[in-house]
This record gives structure tokens, C-alpha cells and sequence, in this order.
């Protein structure tokens, strides 16, 4: 019988609790099952349809697993080259200043190679939201060192654990920006959890009203797993997390 | 009204960039042009008309400020030197891929490396064969002339915006430093937001609006069946502007029994170098590529059938000419002379060179 | 009518900016002109030279390796330079620093007191002034007019209370330019 059920009998009139924003394309996700970016992204476009600004809004997603990004937010987009987003969105911002830009970023791409542009972009208090997912990892690539790897956190660069003396130390940049003068808002996050979700979902708006009452840089950081990358389930990973990276990146504002 | 200045080359490129109506300009210091910031700076582009002007942390945050206001349907422009533009073009590859308009002006000193902040042409190969990584081409126009490094800046952006193309500007220290009489082209009025939006409805970023589809500025393209139809379209544009953007200027080419070849700077010490043999009894001409790329390959080669021989003159150890042998096929003796690493030929040694190398003997041909 | 010209001496003497206000005079008296400085950071207290061409026709290159004339202001400038004036062309010097005095006799020479004269005024920075009048006494390529334009154009507004004493500073340099030389073959 459950076989003849169509969705619109499933979904009776005012029985609908939750629906795909409309800013999320039709397009399956390419990522992996259990990651956390299908999250962050439905969380921004969810608030880029609840403030209206569809219309004015120009994501920037540069290299690493959310360069697709473009796929799935139904937003006007451009792609950058790895590292440069908050360049790129400084252009795009000081060209058409009116206008809602953000850079939806993973860790390699800000804390790594995007370091420079990261920290001028937030000196210069560029009124954007940057968005920063960071899974101890870089994903992409298939799973190597990240500048945020935990100390003795096995990746495929780091087979034996991130030796610190070899190695370095990860580095916290959401700290480091936050004492900056034009960063107005700097804040950690998570989404493994119902109840981090909504806070995330806060706390991106917050980035997009500081973006439109011209207060300068909003930061948002979201600490992602990355099941594939630690070689975990992506229960397992969720566990992971919240043991282990949560006590180096702890949640909750920063500035 | 237009009005007679003097002004460096790189005044006069910042002043014509205000006057062209150009919406964005990001650059970062460097000798030998840093005057073109420091006179936007001074001029106060953004009371004037509404012209943004922002010094980066880096040449590789300027040139990604540019693609993102670019992509946005904006007048956007850089300029560096030499070492500058080599950070520069992982960025240019990005913007000739994505289709993007924009200009970068390159006023080359003398490499490799940090090389010398002398004036040079070494980076002719760089500017026109690529630079960045993949099959791409930029329109590269080359001046001579204060007056070029104005004219310029509103032909590139026409050039850029007709093809969706980056456009490269290569100067050199010379035309860069030096101060002449420039007539300065009238204040254009920059395009209001509404008409940037109206205009390039069909690819800028400047938000999706519902009577529309998403507009997305990527080169990425992982399947490759879809990346070499990318490429394939690349290629039609190319020789679309390969047939309609050649320029070039000759002196005395319809009567010369040699000549030279020369763009840039190298052009006007050949042109010196042509009275000198004037005064010696010596009939020689100049043809003067002022698209360096397109290259203007046909004119040489029918050149190639009335001159005795073509002495490719340039501030390098030899690039142009290398273009300059392909376009004349074996018809005639091409020969290269070169100074080079922020080094100048005068005109009297470009008159011997031309003398030993090409005319040889008596009569040379 | 071309002239090319290189002024040569050390970097605070004015040596470009009294190229600047020859090449606006140029372009008052409807010449074309060209500038074109040494640059770098040899520039600062170090030696500086402008080469200045003046010209009826389309200027060909700006950068020359011999000279109509040659305006000297310090020694270096002298070992470098007083070779590449041409056959029959022009030197001035200020005598002031200079140690080993030109030895060519195919050209003509002429001595401009310029720091001396410039002290007198009370006002060191007259020195280029000084020179270029006395440059234009010899050789007098533009008229006086068209040089006072041509330092209305190329001095800063703020600067304009200045040209009366410019002026006074170039016609003493007319007055004092003294013939050391006519060259001999």
C-alpha cells in the first residue's frame, strides 16, 4: 500500500514542517554522506531568502571541496582561484558596494594559502561575511594536512600524527582576525547537532545584518568533519569531533 | 575640451583611466610604475567620478580584486612591473578563462628574478605566449608614445568588453618614465549600476534577480569533453580577434631597401636609427607591431618580398623575432639585435647593427 | 629645428624640474618635446640626469647616447657626459665643485656661477634657474614668455607666488653665463 503514496498525499496541507529553501538548487550534493557542508550551505541560503536579498547577494567560493558551491546555491556566483576569495569579493564589494557578498571558505583555502588575503581583507574592514568551515582537513585534495590539523592527527601527509616540532602548530585564525579592528564579528560554530544548527543559522544571519548596517567584516567559522578524510563513519566522525576539536577550537563567540 | 599636458607615460595612463570612465582600479607599488597609483591617488578618482582606486596587500590580491569586480560587468584594472605581473598570472589565467574584460598595464623592467628596475622588453614571450597555465591569449597592445599610454586605455577596454577578453598594456620604463606632450582624451561618464546590470545582464554577477537565471563566473569545468568544447570556443574567439585587432604603424616601408622591426620604445630608437642611415646614404623603414598580439604576421610577409633583409630590434635576447622569422617563412634574412637587463640601445649601435648583420658588403641585397 | 639636451648633476639641484619647466616652454612655443630622467634610487643624493630633446618634428628616440648640449652641474656629470656632446655642440658648467675642467676643443664652452649667484639671491633653490638662463642666453630655443608659462604650468599653484623670483633668477643667469670657448674645428 505505502508504495502508491504519492509525496503530495505525504505531505498533506499544513502538515509540512520543513521544506528545501527555494536558493538551494534541485542539483545532489556532491559531497561525501555525513558531511557537514549540505548544512552550512542550506543555513545560507536559507538566510539570503529570509532577509530578500537574493537579488544582491554574490557568493564567492574558491578551490577546495565547496568549489561547486555554484551548483548548488541558486545565487549569482563566481569561483576563485584557491586562497584569493576575499580578494575577490573586496572587488566585487568596492565595485558595487550595495551590494551582499560572501566568501564561503574551507580551512586550507583561508588559513593556508588565503592567509594574506584573509587577514587584509579583515584589516581593511571589508563589509562581507566571510564563512569558514573548517574540518581539520583538506578534503578535496584527498585528505592531507591542513593548517588546522590537530597535533598527532593522522592525514595523508601526516601518516605518523602532526608532529608539532616538524610540522608547526595548527593555527587558530579565527582568534587572529578577531583582534583586528575591522572584524565587527567573530564566532565559532558547529552543525553536528540540531541545536548547534540553529545556532549557526543565528549566528550567519547576524554576519549578513553587520554585513547590511555596514559594521565591516563578519566571520563566521563552522567546525565541519570530515568523515572521509579521518577515515571514520560519519557517526564516528561526529563523535571525534566533539572530543577532540572542539576542545582546541571551542564553540561560541569570539568577538 | 581636450587639453595639452606633459606628462609621464604613467600619468597619463592613470589620467586616462579617470577620463575613460574606468570603475575599479587595484595595484600594489613597484618601480617602475608607481606613478600610475600615486597619480590616481593624488586625483582623487573617487569625487571626480566615483572611480574606486585601492591599494592591495599584494599584486596577487590586486589581480583577484580585479576578476571579482570584473565579473561583476565593472571597468576594472591593475598595473605592476615585470616580477609584479609574474605573481599576477595564476589570476590573468583565471580572468582569460572565465571570458572576463579587463585591463592590466605592464611597464617591464629588466629580469629574470628581481632583475634590474631598468626599463626592458623581456617579458614580449610572457605577454603574449601565455604566462599563466593553459591555452589562452591576451590582446596585448604595445605603445610608443606618452600619447599611446593615454589612446590606450579606452581602446583596451573597448577591446576587452567587445570580446570579454583581458587586455594587457605592455609598456616599458622608458615610455613609463618619460614626460611628453599629451593630449588628454574628454571625461567620460561612468556607467550608473542599473546600466552595468542592464548591459551584462547575460553573464555579470550582480545578483540574481527572478527574471533570470543565476549567473555563475567559473573556469572550472571537471568533465573534459565539456572543457575542450571550453578551449574549442576559446580558440574561435581568438581567431576572431586574430582577424580583426592586428595594428601597426610603418615608416618608410614602401620604399625601403631594409628594415626594422621594433615595438615599444625600440621603435623610436629605430626611428632615430633611420635618419642616422638617412644621413649615410642608407634607404630604411620600420614596421612598428602595435598589436602584439594578434601579431601582425601578413604585413611582414608581404614586406618580406620588397626588402632586402629585416633586423628585429628589441630590448631582449631575442623574442619577436622569433614571430617575426615565422611570419616571413624563409623569404627573407632576418636577423635579431638585443640589448638587455634594464640595458638601452642607442640609435647609432642599431644603425651598425642593421649595417653588419642585414645590409653586410656594399649592397646588401 | 631638434635640440637634444642632458642636464646632469646631483640629485636636490633641480636638474629634472629644470628640464620639466624647458620641455613646458617647449610646448608653449608649440615644439614637440620629450623628458626622460634616469630613475631608481640612484636618484637620491645621488647622481641625476634628464635628457630633454626640443623639436619641430615627431620626436624619435627619447633616449640618446650624444647631445646638442650638455648642462653640467657636478663632477661625475662632467666624466660622463662632456664626451657625448656632439661635434661643434654646447657645454655649460658651474665651475663650483668642479675639479677637472672640460679638455675638448671642438665645442663650445660656457661657466654659469650658478651656486655663487643663487647664494647672492639668497635663495639656494634658484640654482636651476640660474643655469637654464643662462642656457637660454646661448642657445635661445624658446622665448622668455613662453618659459614663464611654461613654469606657470609645471610649478604646483601654491608655488606661483615664487615666478617673479624665477624669473629674476633666470635673467640673472642670461646676465652672468660667461664664454669660456669656441670651439675650434
Amino acid at each position: 500500500m505505502a508504495n502508491n503514496i504519492t509525496p503530495e498525499e505525504i505531505i498533506k496541507k499544513g502538515k509540512l514542517v520543513f521544506s528545501k529553501t527555494a536558493l538551494m538548487t534541485d542539483k545532489v550534493l556532491s559531497y561525501c554522506p555525513g558531511c557537514g557542508h549540505g548544512v552550512v550551505h542550506r543555513l545560507t541560503m536559507e538566510v539570503i531568502e529570509e532577509m530578500g536579498i537574493q537579488d544582491k547577494t554574490i557568493g564567492v567560493a574558491p578551490v577546495g571541496c565547496s568549489v561547486l558551491a555554484y551548483e548548488f546555491m541558486n545565487i549569482d556566483m563566481q569561483q576563485a582561484p584557491h586562497g584569493r576569495a576575499p580578494a575577490v569579493a573586496t572587488g566585487i564589494k568596492r565595485a558595487f558596494p550595495d551590494k551582499f557578498v560572501f566568501t564561503y571558505q574551507g580551512d586550507g583555502d583561508l588559513a593556508a594559502i588565503g592567509t594574506s588575503e584573509t587577514i587584509h581583507a579583515c584589516n581593511r574592514a571589508e563589509n562581507i561575511v566571510i564563512i569558514f568551515v573548517n574540518n581539520g582537513i583538506y578534503g578535496m585534495t584527498g585528505g592531507q594536512m591542513a593548517p588546522t590539523t590537530l597535533e598527532g592527527m593522522k592525514s595523508s601527509t601526516s601518516p605518523y600524527g602532526r608532529d608539532i616540532e616538524m610540522m608547526g602548530h595548527p593555527i587558530k585564525i579565527t582568534e587572529m582576525v578577531a583582534g583586528l579592528p575591522g572584524v565587527c564579528f567573530a564566532t565559532r560554530q558547529a552543525v553536528h547537532k540540531p541545536g548547534l544548527v540553529r545556532k549557526t543559522k543565528k549566528a550567519i544571519r547576524k554576519a549578513f545584518e553587520n554585513q547590511r548596517d555596514k559594521k565591516g567584516t563578519s566571520i563566521v567559522e563552522v567546525v565541519s568533519n570530515c568523515n572521509s578524510g579521518w577515515k571514520m563513519t560519519p557517526v564516528k566522525s561526529n563523535e571525534w569531533l566533539e572530543e577532540n576539536m572542539l576542545s582546541f577550537f571551542p564553540l561560541g563567540d569570539i568577538k | 575640451m581636450n587639453e595639452v599636458k606633459l606628462m609621464k607615460g604613467n600619468e597619463a595612463i592613470a589620467e586616462a583611466a579617470i577620463r575613460a570612465g574606468v570603475d575599479v582600479y587595484f595595484g600594489y607599488p613597484i618601480t617602475p610604475q608607481s606613478e600610475i597609483i600615486e597619480h590616481l591617488m593624488l586625483e582623487k578618482p573617487h569625487e571626480r567620478t566615483g572611480m574606486v582606486v585601492l591599494q592591495a596587500e599584494s599584486e596577487i590580491a590586486a589581480i583577484n580584486m580585479v576578476y571579482g569586480a570584473a565579473a561583476c560587468g565593472k571597468m576594472a584594472m591593475t598595473s605592476s612591473s615585470s616580477p609584479g605581473i609574474s605573481l599576477k598570472m595564476e589570476g590573468i589565467s583565471y580572468i582569460a578563462a572565465s571570458e572576463l574584460p579587463c585591463l592590466i598595464v605592464n611597464v617591464v623592467r629588466g629580469g629574470p628574478g628581481l632583475g634590474t628596475i631598468q626599463p626592458s622588453q623581456s617579458d614580449y614571450f610572457q605577454a603574449v605566449k601565455g604566462g599563466g597555465h593553459g591555452d589562452y591569449r591576451l590582446i596585448v597592445l604595445a605603445p610608443s608614445t606618452v600619447q599611446e599610454m593615454a589612446d590606450f586605455v579606452e581602446l583596451s577596454f573597448e577591446l576587452a568588453f567587445k570580446y570579454r577578453n583581458p587586455v594587457m598594456i605592455l609598456s616599458d620604463g622608458i615610455i613609463g618614465q618619460m614626460m611628453e606632450k599629451v593630449v588628454l582624451p574628454p571625461q567620460r561618464q561612468r556607467l550608473s549600476d542599473e546600466e552595468v546590470e542592464r548591459r551584462y545582464k547575460s553573464w555579470a554577477t550582480t545578483g540574481k534577480t527572478a527574471d533570470r537565471e543565476r549567473n555563475i563566473i567559473t573556469s572550472l569545468e571537471l568533465k573534459p569533453e565539456r572543457q575542450e568544447q571550453h578551449n574549442i570556443n576559446l580558440q574561435d574567439k581568438y581567431k576572431k580577434i586574430s582577424e580583426n585587432e592586428i595594428r601597426y604603424e610603418e615608416f618608410n616601408c614602401e620604399d625601403a631597401d631594409y628594415i626594422f622591426v621594433a615595438f615599444g620604445s625600440s621603435a623610436r630608437i629605430c626611428q632615430k636609427a633611420i635618419l642616422i642611415g638617412k644621413e649615410e646614404g642608407y634607404n630604411l623603414g620600420l614596421l612598428r607591431p602595435i598589436s602584439l598580439w594578434p601579431f601582425p604576421s601578413n604585413i611582414i610577409n608581404e614586406i618580406a618580398d620588397r626588402v632586402g633583409g629585416m633586423l628585429v630590434v628589441e630590448m631582449n635576447a631575442g623574442q619577436m623575432v622569433e614571430d617575426v622569422l615565422l611570419a616571413v617563412n624563409g623569404k627573407v634574412k632576418v636577423k635579431h639585435f638585443g640589448r638587455f637587463g634594464g640595458m638601452i640601445p642607442s640609435p647609432r649601435e642599431v644603425f651598425i647593427a642593421i649595417k653588419q648583420k642585414i645590409i653586410g658588403g656594399k649592397n646588401g641585397k | 629645428m631638434t635640440e637634444e639636451i642632458i642636464i646632469a648633476g646631483f640629485g636636490g639641484q633641480g636638474v629634472l624640474s629644470m628640464g620639466k619647466i624647458l620641455a613646458y616652454s617647449g610646448i608653449m612655443q608649440d615644439r614637440e618635446v620629450s623628458w626622460m630622467p634616469s630613475y631608481g634610487p640612484e636618484m637620491r643624493g645621488g647622481t641625476a640626469n634628464v635628457t630633454v630633446i626640443i623639436s619641430d618634428v615627431r620626436i624619435s628616440s627619447p633616449v640618446l647616447t650624444e647631445y646638442d648640449t650638455a648642462i653640467i652641474l657636478n663632477q661625475q656629470s662632467m666624466d660622463k657626459f662632456e664626451k657625448d656632446v656632439k661635434k661643434g655642440g654646447l657645454l655649460i658648467y658651474d665651475p663650483n665643485g668642479i675639479i677637472r675642467k672640460p679638455v675638448r676643443k671642438d665645442i663650445d664652452i660656457y661657466t654659469i656661477e650658478g651656486a655663487k649667484e643663487a647664494a647672492k639671491i639668497g635663495n639656494s633653490k634658484t640654482f636651476n634657474m640660474i643655469v637654464l638662463g643662462a642656457y637660454l642666453k646661448v642657445n635661445p630655443i624658446v622665448k622668455m614668455e613662453n618659459v614663464l608659462k611654461g613654469l606657470r604650468k609645471s610649478l604646483p599653484e601654491r608655488h606661483h607666488h615664487l615666478i617673479p623670483l624665477n624669473e629674476k633668477a633666470i635673467k640673472m643667469g642670461a646676465k652672468k653665463v660667461n664664454n669660456v670657448q669656441k670651439h675650434c674645428c
